[in-house]
C-alpha cells in the first residue's frame, strides 16, 4: 500500500490551497480529484472576485484557479486527476478508482475538501431534458463553449443564480426571467443590479408551477406564492423557454467523512450534513481535517483561506512545524477569514432580514424585491454624489466584503476605510481624472463615471461592459435604466479597452442631461 | 443546428477545441470535437434526449453535467450507462439513445 | 427516545396529496406518494426507506434525491429533517463497474508518474 504524509481529497480552491501550505513546509502531499481537470468550480467562475487584495479581489475566478495550480505545481504537489475517492476507511485508508483499477493508499493525515453538491427542487416536468442545474449551465458554457439554451428561465436569486444569469447573457443566451420563491433577492445586490439593468425581469415570491414539453422543455409556467409558499390562483405567467436553470442552493458533500466515522451534525446554517469541526478544520478524528464547502457552504474566497488553515494545521499535526508557528500563521488567516465573514451576508446573518446598513442607511426595498435600486432610493447612499465635471457614482448599497475600488483610484477619490464591508464614499474634494480604473475594478460592476452636464444639454455616462459584440464609437442605441427599461436614446462616445481593465470594457454614452442619473446600461437599437 | 457553440466569449475569448471529428448518434453521422464531453457535442447539435427511463419511458438529458446525477447516460460503443457529460468524445464513437438499459426502443 | 425511534407514536393515517405522483428519485423513478406511503407502512428511517423503495440506490446513489427524500419523510413524521439520520455512507461513493471494483492494484502497481 502506497503511503503519503498527507492525502487531500478534492483539487478545488480549498484542496489546492491546503496542498500549497502543506508542500511549503516540506510535506509530501498528493491530491485526488475525480474530475478531468483540477480547480473545482474555479474554472467556471468568470467574474471578478470580491474581497480585498489578500483575498485576490478583482481577479477573475478562473485566473485564481490558474494561479493556484501554478503555485501547487512549483511546490511539487502531485495532483491525480480522473481519480475518484470511492471510500475512506478507518486508520486513514483511502480507496481510489482510476481507469479500470482500484488502489488503496494510506496517509498520516487526510484533508477532505470535496466541496458541495447542488440542491434540487421538484415541479411537474422537472425531469424533462432542458431542466438543468446552474452548475451544468456553467460547465457547458464556460468549460465546453456550448450554450446551455437559447431562452432560459433562472430559478434562484442567490449569488449562484445571479452570477450564472449574467454569464448566460455573456455567452449570448436570452434570460427571460429570474424567479425565486423567497420574497427577497438572496444574493448580493450588485450582482442582482447588473442583471436587472440589462432588462431581465425579477419575479420574487414566485416559483415554477410546471415545465412544459413532451420530449424536452418548450415552456414554463410560474405563479406567485403566498407567505406559506402556496400558489396564488390567477397569478400564472407563461414563458416560452427551451431551458430552465435551477440555482436553489448547495449541500456539503460530506459522505466520505461520515464513512470515516467523523462525528457529524445536521446544521442548516452550514447547509446540511457537516462534520463537527473546530474553526481550523480539525474533525472529531485526529488527523482528519476539512476545508471549504464540505464543512459549511460559503464561497471560493473563504474556501481558499480554510484550505490554507487546514494545510497548516495538518503540518503541525504531522510534526513539520511547531505549535507557535502554527499559532501565528492561523492568527493571520483568522483575520483574513473574519474580514470576509462580515457585513450583511455574513454566515451569522443568514436568514435575518437586514433593514439598515452599518452606516444606518435604510436598505433599498426595490433592490431586494425587484433586483435594482429605484431612482428615488439611490441618492441616499454615500457613493452617490453630485458635482461639476466627471465624477464616480458608486451604486454599492449593501455591506459586502469588498474594497478594490478604494485602491483603484490613484487620486484617492474613493474611500472605504479599514473595514472592507463599509459602503464606499466618494470623497468630496476628490479630483477625478476619468481614468476608469474604479469602473473596471468594481467586481460588482456598480461604479459609473458621470458628467451630469456637458454644457450642451447632454450628459455622459461611462459604464462597465462585458458583452459581445462590442458597440463602437458613434453607434446609436438606447439607454436602459436600473430597472432595465428604456429611458432615452443614447450615442456611444467611446469604448475603451485596456489590459488593466481585464476584459471589462468602458463604454461611454451620451444621453440628454436629465437622464444622467437614470441611464445605466446601453443596448443596441432593435 | 448551428449557433449553440460559443464562437467568441467576451471574457474567455475564443473557445479552444480539439480537432473536428465524426461520430454517430443512433446511426446518423454527427460532427463534434475530440476530447469534449459527448454530451457537449450532442448539445451543440441540439440533441436533447439521451435516454428513456426503464419504468415510465420518460425522456432524460443533461441535468448536472458533472457526472453526479447519471441522467445523461447513453449506450456508447455498446456499453450502456455511460455518463456522456464526463466521457470524452473520440473519432468514430457509436453513441446510442438508451431505452431502459437497452438500445432497442420500447414497444 | 427520539421521535424516530419511538415506533408507538401515532403519525395519523395516510392522506393522499395532490402532488403524490411527483417523481422524486430520478434514477429508480420513485414518487412522492410512494415515499409517503412507505412511512405509513412503518419505514421511518432513511435506511429503511432506501431498502424498501430503492430510493437513492440507483445509478446516482442518492446524489440528487437524498435531501428531497429526507424532507418528505420528515414532514410525514412531523419532525425536522435534521432529526433524521442520513442513510449509511458506503463504498463505493460513485457508480463503478463490478469488474473495476474487484480489480485492485497489486503492490508496486500504484499510479506514479
Amino acid at each position: 500500500m502506497k503511503r503519503y504524509d498527507l492525502i487531500i481529497v478534492g483539487a478545488g480552491p480549498s484542496g489546492l490551497s491546503a496542498a500549497i501550505e502543506a508542500a511549503k513546509r516540506g510535506i509530501e502531499v498528493i491530491v485526488f480529484d475525480e474530475n478531468e481537470k483540477p480547480g473545482g468550480q474555479l474554472f467556471k467562475q468568470i467574474h471578478k472576485f470580491f474581497g480585498s487584495k489578500e483575498h485576490r479581489a478583482k481577479v477573475r475566478g478562473f485566473v485564481i484557479g490558474e494561479q493556484l495550480l501554478e503555485e501547487a505545481d512549483k511546490l511539487g504537489v502531485k495532483v491525480e486527476l480522473n481519480s475518484t475517492v470511492i471510500g475512506l476507511y478507518q486508520d486513514k485508508e483511502v480507496v481510489v478508482k482510476k481507469d479500470d483499477k482500484v488502489t488503496h493508499y494510506k496517509a498520516d493525515a487526510i484533508i477532505i475538501a470535496t466541496g458541495a453538491a447542488e440542491n434540487m427542487v421538484t415541479f411537474p416536468g422537472w425531469t424533462l431534458p432542458g431542466v438543468i442545474g446552474a452548475g451544468a449551465a456553467q460547465t457547458m458554457m464556460n468549460l465546453h463553449g456550448v450554450k446551455p439554451g437559447k431562452k432560459i428561465l433562472m430559478l434562484g436569486s442567490g449569488n449562484v443564480g445571479l452570477v450564472v444569469s449574467f454569464q448566460l447573457m455573456q455567452c449570448g443566451c436570452d434570460v427571460v426571467a429570474l424567479v425565486d420563491a423567497a420574497p427577497r433577492v438572496g444574493g448580493y445586490g450588485v450582482h442582482a443590479a447588473k442583471v436587472a439593468r440589462t432588462g431581465v425581469p425579477f419575479y420574487l415570491s414566485h416559483t415554477i408551477v410546471k415545465a412544459e414539453g413532451e420530449e424536452c422543455v418548450t415552456g414554463v409556467t410560474i405563479a406567485e406564492v403566498d407567505s406559506s409558499f402556496k400558489f396564488i390562483e390567477g397569478t400564472e405567467k407563461h414563458f416560452d423557454v427551451d431551458t430552465i436553470c435551477l440555482a436553489v442552493g448547495l449541500s456539503p458533500m460530506s459522505q466520505l467523512l461520515k464513512m470515516a466515522g467523523c462525528k457529524m451534525e445536521d446544521n442548516p446554517k452550514r447547509g446540511g450534513q457537516v462534520p463537527i469541526c473546530d474553526e481550523h478544520g480539525s474533525t472529531s478524528i485526529p488527523g482528519i481535517f476539512v476545508a471549504g464547502d464540505v464543512s459549511g457552504i460559503e464561497e471560493a474566497s473563504s474556501a481558499m483561506i480554510e484550505g490554507r488553515m487546514a494545510g497548516i494545521t495538518a503540518a503541525e499535526f504531522l510534526g513539520y512545524i511547531q505549535k507557535d508557528e502554527m499559532g501565528t500563521e492561523l492568527e493571520n488567516l483568522d483575520k483574513a477569514l473574519d474580514g470576509l465573514r462580515q457585513g450583511m451576508f455574513a454566515p451569522s446573518n443568514r436568514g435575518k432580514l437586514i433593514e439598515k446598513t452599518d452606516e444606518g442607511i435604510e436598505v433599498s426595498e426595490s433592490l431586494l424585491k425587484k433586483g435594482y435600486v429605484s431612482d428615488d432610493e439611490i441618492e441616499r447612499f454615500p457613493g452617490v454624489t453630485h458635482k461639476k465635471g466627471i465624477h464616480p457614482v458608486i451604486e454599492c448599497t449593501q455591506n459586502i466584503p469588498c474594497n478594490p475600488c478604494q485602491d483603484a483610484c490613484v487620486k484617492k477619490c474613493i474611500s472605504i476605510g479599514s473595514n472592507i464591508t463599509s459602503l464606499p464614499i466618494v470623497v468630496e474634494d476628490g479630483d477625478c481624472i476619468n481614468c476608469g480604473m474604479c469602473v473596471a475594478s468594481c467586481s460588482g460592476q456598480a461604479i459609473f463615471l458621470v458628467d451630469e452636464d456637458c454644457g450642451d444639454g447632454t450628459a455622459t455616462v461611462t459604464l462597465p461592459y462585458e458583452f459581445l459584440p462590442l458597440p463602437s464609437e458613434g453607434d446609436k442605441g438606447i439607454a436602459l435604466g436600473r430597472d432595465g427599461k428604456k429611458v432615452c436614446e443614447a450615442t456611444v462616445v467611446s469604448v475603451k479597452s485596456a489590459k488593466a481593465f481585464d476584459k471589462t470594457h468602458l463604454l461611454t454614452m451620451r444621453v440628454p442631461k436629465e437622464y444622467a442619473m437614470k441611464a445605466r446600461f446601453y443596448k443596441e437599437a432593435e | 443546428m448551428s449557433g449553440t457553440r460559443i464562437e467568441e466569449h467576451p471574457i474567455l475569448g475564443e473557445t479552444i477545441k480539439g480537432k473536428e471529428i465524426t461520430f454517430s448518434f443512433d446511426g446518423k453521422e454527427v460532427k463534434g470535437y475530440e476530447g469534449e464531453p459527448i454530451a457537449a457535442a450532442l448539445k451543440a447539435e441540439g440533441l436533447m434526449v439521451h435516454r428513456y427511463t426503464q419504468k415510465e419511458h420518460k425522456p432524460r438529458g443533461i441535468f448536472c453535467a458533472i457526472g453526479r446525477c447519471t441522467d445523461c447516460v447513453m449506450i456508447v460503443d455498446g456499453v450502456p450507462n455511460v455518463r456522456t457529460c464526463i466521457t470524452p468524445l473520440k473519432e468514430g464513437m457509436e453513441v446510442k439513445t438508451q431505452y431502459g438499459v437497452s438500445d432497442k426502443p420500447f414497444e | 427516545m427520539n421521535a424516530v425511534n419511538d415506533r408507538t407514536r401515532d403519525i395519523g393515517p395516510f392522506v393522499e396529496g395532490p402532488d403524490d405522483d411527483m417523481l422524486i428519485c430520478r434514477c429508480e423513478e420513485i414518487t412522492k406518494g410512494e415515499i409517503r406511503r412507505a412511512v405509513h407502512d412503518g419505514m421511518w428511517t432513511m435506511t429503511e426507506i432506501r431498502r424498501y423503495l430503492r430510493t437513492g440506490m440507483g445509478l446516482c446513489q442518492g446524489q440528487t434525491c437524498a435531501k428531497l427524500v429526507k424532507g418528505i419523510v420528515a414532514r410525514e413524521l412531523g419532525i425536522s429533517p435534521a432529526e433524521l439520520e442520513p442513510a449509511t455512507s458506503r463504498v463505493p461513493m460513485r457508480p463503478i463497474e463490478m469488474h473495476i471494483f474487484a480489480n485492485e492494484a497489486k503492490e508496486g502497481e500504484e499510479y506514479e508518474d
